[in-house]
């Protein structure tokens, strides 16, 4: 899974845009569900005795973007994860307080975790397709645990693909390894498998951290399209990104959450002069 | 590692008479007993084959692959076949294969997702030391205490409710195949365990991480992300497992009853190459006999060093470090 | 919309009959993980607990010190199989430890990748050889024509240990710092010189551990003994490997196989002696091999 492949199948091959432009209509079809603001509050938590954020509260507005950005260690990963309970599955890792999705706390006694986490769903640093399954299987992963069979089934991995922009280049080859494609193109079958069981938000820790930069293009292209319908929250070490792809970032140090602002007001106008010495680059 | 050509640097301007005479005879001497443990140990392989082939020369020209179908073992009239033996062999493997194998997985599982950190390790290493237990001593332990067991209670109780499959059929006995079957279970399973842990631990946790986010619970990761990924790996484990059950000697010996039959009952007496040959140790007659019992370690030569060659080219692909 | 909605009815979050059978087959098999894990140690304190209780009863002083009671006859020891083992055990490893190293040091140092690979392979393949095959081979090379003797079967044994030397001693010499062996390159040491002055001595942990595993392995094997040093012509205590040497394993063989119950009184006896000697050899060989491999690696 080298991660800087050069591939010069994604942007040059001529089919794919005849391809795309009529999928894009699909994504406006009666299914798309919108996306639910979430509200973090008062959010602690811990590696061990290590405690990683503080006494967090932000809302991330619905169908928008957020970017999260800071410092490395400065709790954003952290953040995220704590958002669908992923946190958690890091032996002796905790956290406490209330994120709300809608007006449900996904850490209410009662919840489920397979369902917090099949409605806010997650894109990760490196692509991490399935080794063993094919494209088609891959996206069809999340679908299947929920118990959705046969031609439902189907509909819904085409109408992922082609919500990606990944269809015309895989159309033909459904049943290939995944981990065959590029390493863009992986990155992409993992949103389409995220997206394929309809959450209602989307975390992406550092999508393109591990892209080139025409794959990291084209996943900031779909982050643009895909915030009509989902609620996305996006980390990234990298604050022109941010600039591009965010409505509104947050900046955080050392666990603690320094600034919220419009990205557009986060970068030429901060409040906080520590907001500032960072954008700027002063930083350390 | 290192080639020699990168490692020898350039003591070439020193005449000869200056090296010491120590590094002149001491340096070519020690690569040369090097060279030459490295050359015995494939040496000794080799020359274990020859020299059980050779033995068995006698007893291959007189009864030929014939031997291999014949079921008699009659030193009076000196009629040997090694038909029972080869599917007793077979058979008590791969019933403790199929009793080992899901628990080893079980075990692998619960060591490398379950268990809590700390007790991680002991827990393999418990498992791991019944891998220590000498053979004979789990072979008495066989005859004595699991035996009575079976014997009067195991075995009349499984009668009861399956007697309609011919393996469950026949006579409870302490000694026969169930037994052997058993113990070599208990021999296997830290083999398997082991390098299934082994295997395991190779998953990358973003592909776990990538099941959860999904939705899934731990044994759906496992069945999406761990086991396929991990199933060659797995196989090697069986495999390797299968040879150490394949060519258990004493404690089958003690515990099988070491009979000239093919019976589909469980419960009866039955012989294995490995039980066969350690049971003639003191009766084995010169010429066609002591051939014969040769003629048996060929064949369970030939196998084991077919599962153990299987196993590693499977196995050597995980990269595991440590033993094995 | 056809598709049938992912989203149970009311709240997202909680899931409805499907879910909770998820997480029932998901609890029923984490449960039968766990007792998989529970049976395997019970197997191993359901062995040792037996010989426990079987063996402690006949042990005393006078089992370690007393030859055997003539056949049939109740009291005695095994002070005769004792000497023998040690004497067998010694041999062997005094054999197969200078070997194993040996072969060792000539993959990890001089040997170049192909033919490492291949002596590694031979040595797998060499520790997956049946110990009882080991036993026939040398019995039809060392006794057929001869006699069973203490020679042949220290022989056999040692080739049953040199594999499990060998292999362990690799790991820990592949784990020498190469900046360790550069350090006697730039003092103009020559490459043997590096292996006995350097090497050798920095792995010297990990290489005894490898020597405890290896005697811990062959003091329980019996196969390779029966066909090499099985049949003793009398009770004392021998300690010329020139005849046959009486010995642990075998005489627990051969208790076991007997009808008489004060027979198998002495095999428990044994084998709690022998149970302990290679459990706590296997422990502390393991116990030691951590500590090696952490401060070789630094981890």
């Amino acid at each position: 899974m080298s991660t800087r492949r050069t591939h010069s199948n994604e942007m040059t091959t001529p089919d794919i845009n005849e391809d795309e432009h009529p999928d894009l209509g699909a994504l406006g079809a009666p299914v798309a569900p919108t996306g639910h603001s979430v509200e973090v509050q008062e959010l602690n938590a811990y590696y061990g005795s290590e405690q990683a954020l503080r006494e967090v509260t932000l809302t991330f507005a619905a169908n928008t973007v957020t970017a999260i950005i800071g410092p490395s260690g400065c709790g954003k990963s952290t953040l995220v994860r704590c958002i669908n309970r992923m946190h958690e599955e890091i032996p002796g890792a905790r956290a406490e307080g209330r994120v709300l999705l809608g007006d449900e706390d996904v850490y209410a006694p009662k919840v489920d975790i397979t369902a917090v986490r099949r409605a806010i769903g997650m894109v990760f640093q490196r692509p991490n397709p399935f080794p063993t399954m094919s494209i088609f299987d891959n996206v069809a992963a999340g679908l299947k645990l929920a118990g959705m069979r046969g031609e439902a089934v189907r509909e819904r991995v085409h109408r992922s693909l082609r919500a990606v922009g990944l269809w015309g280049e895989v159309k033909d080859r459904l049943n290939r390894p995944g981990i065959g494609l590029s390493g863009g193109q992986q990155q992409r079958l993992c949103i389409a498998r995220t997206i394929a069981v309809e959450p209602e938000v989307i975390l992406m820790d550092e999508p393109a951290s591990a892209l080139d930069p025409i794959s990291t293009l084209r996943v900031e292209e779909l982050i643009a399209e895909l915030k009509s319908r989902y609620t996305i929250v996006i980390v990234t070490h990298n604050m022109q990104q941010a600039g591009r792809v965010a409505d509104s970032t947050v900046f955080m140090l050392d666990g603690s959450l320094v600034e919220h602002a419009p990205t557009q007001q986060m970068f030429t106008n901060p409040r906080d002069e520590r907001t500032e010495r960072y954008v700027t680059g002063k930083f350390g | 590692m290192s080639t020699p050509a990168e490692i020898q640097f350039a003591p070439r301007r020193l005449s000869e008479s200056h090296v010491k005479l120590v590094d002149r005879i001491g340096e070519p001497l020690f690569r040369a007993l090097a060279a030459a443990a490295g050359v015995a140990s494939v040496g000794i392989l080799v020359w274990i084959a020859e020299s059980v082939f050779n033995q068995a020369g006698l007893a291959i020209s007189h009864f030929g692959l014939a031997f291999l179908g014949h079921n008699t073992w009659n030193p009076v009239t000196n009629d040997f076949g090694a038909a029972s033996f080869i599917y007793g062999t077979v058979v008590s493997s791969l019933i403790a294969l199929l009793i080992a194998t899901p628990t080893a997985i079980a075990i692998a599982i619960y060591l490398t997702e379950l268990a809590p950190r700390r007790v991680r390790r002991p827990i393999a290493i418990l498992v791991e030391l019944l891998a220590a237990i000498p053979s004979v001593i789990l072979g008495l332990w066989g005859i004595i205490v699991l035996g009575p067991f079976l014997g009067n209670h195991l075995e009349p109780f499984l009668s009861g409710v399956l007697g309609w499959i011919p393996l469950f059929a026949g006579t409870p006995s302490p000694y026969g195949m169930l037994n052997a079957a058993l113990i070599l279970t208990i021999m296997a399973l830290p083999i398997v365990t082991s390098v299934t842990r082994e295997v395991f631990q190779t998953t990358p946790g973003d592909l776990k991480e990538g099941a959860y986010a999904l939705g899934a619970t731990r044994w759906e990761m496992l069945r999406m992300t761990v086991l396929p990924v991990a199933r060659p790996g797995i196989v090697g484990a069986v495999i390797l497992g299968l040879g150490r059950a394949l060519g258990e000697a004493i404690a089958v010996t003690q515990v099988i009853g070491n009979a000239t039959q093919i019976s589909s009952s469980l419960f009866a007496p039955a012989g294995t190459l490995a039980a066969q040959i350690a049971s003639e140790y003191q009766s084995a007659n010169p010429g066609l006999g002591t051939s014969s019992l040769m003629y048996l370690a060929a064949i369970l030569l030939v196998i084991s060093l077919l599962a153990n060659a299987v196993a590693w080219r499977i196995v050597r692909r995980f990269n595991i470090m440590g033993r094995r | 919309m056809g598709a049938g909605s992912l989203q149970p009815s009311g709240s997202r979050l909680v899931g409805g009959p499907r879910h909770r059978r998820r997480v029932a087959v998901n609890r029923l098999v984490e449960a039968g993980c766990t007792l998989a894990a529970i049976l395997a140690v019970a197997v191993l304190a359901l062995v040792v607990i037996s010989v426990l209780i079987k063996g402690l009863p006949a042990l005393n002083l006078g089992f370690f010190t007393q030859e055997p009671a003539p056949f049939g006859q109740p009291g005695g020891g095994i002070a005769n199989s004792i000497v023998g083992s040690a004497i067998l055990v010694g041999l062997a490893t005094a054999i197969s430890v200078p070997v194993g190293i040996m072969v060792a040091v000539y993959t990890t140092q001089f040997a170049g990748p192909r033919v490492a690979g291949a002596i590694r392979f031979a040595l797998d393949i060499l520790n997956g050889v049946p110990t009882i095959v080991t036993g026939v081979f040398i019995f039809g090379l060392m006794v057929v024509g001869n006699q069973q003797s203490g020679w042949a079967a220290a022989v056999a044994l040692a080739i049953v240990e040199l594999p499990i030397v060998a292999r362990s001693a690799q790991e820990v010499l592949a784990l020498v710092p190469r900046s360790l062996q550069e350090a006697g390159l730039a003092l103009g040491l020559r490459r043997w010189r590096i292996v006995v002055r350097i090497v050798v001595p920095t792995a010297a942990g990990g290489l005894i551990t490898g020597a405890v595993l290896g005697v811990a392995r062959v003091a329980g094997e019996t196969a390779p003994l029966l066909f090499t040093s099985s049949i003793f012509s009398d009770l004392g205590i021998t300690t010329s490997p020139s005849q046959a040497m009486p010995n642990i394993p075998v005489t627990i063989f051969s208790l076991s196989e007997s009808p008489a119950p004060a027979d198998h009184a002495r095999a428990w006896a044994a084998a709690l002696v022998l149970i302990l000697f290679v459990l706590l050899l296997s422990v502390v060989a393991r116990a030691f091999h951590e500590r090696t491999r952490r401060r070789l690696t630094g981890r």
